[in-house]
């Protein structure tokens, strides 16, 4: 049973990591996002400081839902795709391995960069001990909702305009949460706990509604 | 089951055709008694004043913008468990009306901001909501659009509007939880509504008149999707006759 598991992540995260190094550029995009705001706000520590942790978390829901085109596409293209929604396994189960060996490749980098970029943005360490919690607990939700829009956008030739469309209104949830998590650390008067603890909620939640929607339209697609 | 008889588009077509002139005629009448009380018996509200009468048009776009993503919801529903072959018609046919609908209370509620808060937009929690909701019609609406095939189109479409019906309390929840300044509910509440029943009444009937006005186009917007089918699926013929050696057309169920 949990070998074809072990051997599909395996294989997925090695795909991910090898073909065009798709978490190397994710964190590169995070870096030249968080680097042109900026430009575009002034260059105000105080400023940045306050928003920071917003600057952060729109960097990394970017550069997620631009690595989310390879979570099915590649597949789809050379055909193993199909090969495993005929293999007899749960399809729920397999876009649940293929998520999660996305985020390792592409979410994780970004966490492991974003003290870093706090650096740059004037966040104090609790501030940035936060911010990185709480992409830690929430861009699986990011990856996992992603999901849905990929594989509804999977038949199309250009579906990452329109995906980043679909998945941008339910993603709103995380960023709130995950926003006024990092910012009740850093002011007072609201716990930290409470936001973070709906933060993982969602994520559970996401974990559980994203691959039965994605199976549910990866076999509409396919036939 | 009463709903199965109207699987075949053809008998759904001819009820479309006696049913529609009624309808047409109620949504008239309602309109008619709604905008004139409205408009010439409700009173001045003693603070705001005329722009009270935005909310008579307002509120039940806002109200209609919501029903219009259920009656979507129950569609993706038919489509996904039932596979009733008019659901995704149905779905299809319910999305620009309720991107309509979204406007024309986000454009009525901005136009009441100006005079009421001095601007015609705030990061409120119930604007911000419906906002996402209008991206969501309007995603949806470029979902269907996208996709060549009507039926793939049409399930893809489903599972997203059952995804977004599942995420819309979820976002109406973190948003009130990220900024509240709206009013609060003030017709449906427990203890019954707290607006003087010379504003209510007008309200109600307009609500009605929009209600009318959704089914009217609704039904009319099904019968044409039906016919674009129609259409789609005769061209498909057509060409594959006058190329035999081609793809052969498939038949379409919700021809």
């Amino acid at each position: 049973m949990s070998g074809w598991v072990g051997a599909l992540f395996v294989r997925e995260l090695r795909l991910a990591v090898r073909v065009g190094g798709s978490g190397v550029i994710g964190v590169l995009f995070f870096l030249a996002v968080v680097t042109v705001i900026p430009f575009g706000v002034g260059p105000d520590l105080n400023l940045l400081a306050r928003i920071g942790p917003a600057i952060l978390w729109i960097g990394a829901l970017l550069a997620t839902l631009l690595g989310l085109d390879r979570l099915f596409q590649a597949d789809r293209d050379d055909g193993a795709l199909d090969l495993m929604i005929m293999a007899g396994r749960p399809l729920e189960l397999i876009v649940l391995v293929k998520c999660l060996a996305h985020w390792m490749a592409t979410g994780l980098p970004l966490v492991f960069a974003a003290p870093v970029l706090a650096i740059f943005l004037n966040l104090d360490p609790v501030a940035i001990a936060a911010v990185t919690a709480t992409l830690l607990a929430g861009t699986p939700a990011l990856t996992l909702i992603g999901a849905i829009g990929a594989s509804l956008t999977v038949t199309l030739r250009r579906g990452g305009l329109l995906m980043a469309v679909l998945v941008i209104p339910l993603a709103i949830p995380v960023l709130i949460f995950g926003v006024s998590a990092a910012d009740a650390a850093i002011q007072d008067p609201v716990p930290f706990m409470t936001p973070f603890l709906i933060l993982c909620a969602l994520t559970l939640v996401s974990a559980v509604v994203g691959p039965f929607a994605a199976a549910t339209a990866l076999r509409f697609a396919s036939d | 089951m009463a709903l199965w008889d109207y699987a075949n588009p053809t008998r759904f077509l001819r009820l479309v055709d006696i049913v529609l002139p009624w309808l047409i005629a109620a949504c008239a009448l309602a309109f008619a008694i709604g905008l004139y009380k409205s408009f010439f018996m409700a009173p001045e509200d003693y603070q705001q004043g005329d722009t009270v009468r935005i909310m008579f048009i307002h509120v039940p776009a806002a109200w209609l913008a919501m029903m219009c993503y259920s009656v979507m919801a129950i569609s993706a529903l038919g489509t996904l468990v039932w596979k009733h072959p008019l659901a995704d018609v149905s779905a299809k046919a319910a999305a620009p009306l309720g991107a309509a609908f979204t406007f024309i209370s986000l454009i009525t509620g901005s136009l009441w901001g100006k005079p009421m808060w001095g601007t015609y937009w705030v990061w409120d929690a119930r604007l911000t909501s419906v906002l996402v909701l209008f991206i969501m019609y309007l995603g949806l609406m470029a979902l269907w659009r996208t996709m060549e095939d009507p039926i793939k189109a049409g399930k893809a479409a489903a599972v997203l509007t059952l995804v977004g019906a599942f995420n819309l309390p979820i976002i109406k929840f973190s948003v009130d939880w990220w900024n509240t300044l709206h009013q609060p509910a003030s017709v449906i509440r427990l203890d019954g509504p707290t607006i003087h029943p010379d504003i209510l009444i007008p309200l109600l009937v307009m609500a009605l008149a929009f209600t009318l006005l959704f089914f009217t186009l609704h039904l009319a917007a099904m019968r044409n999707e039906i016919f674009r089918r129609r259409v789609r699926s005769m061209r498909m013929k057509a060409a594959a006759s006058a190329h035999p050696a081609g793809a052969t057309a498939t038949a379409q169920p919700a021809e």
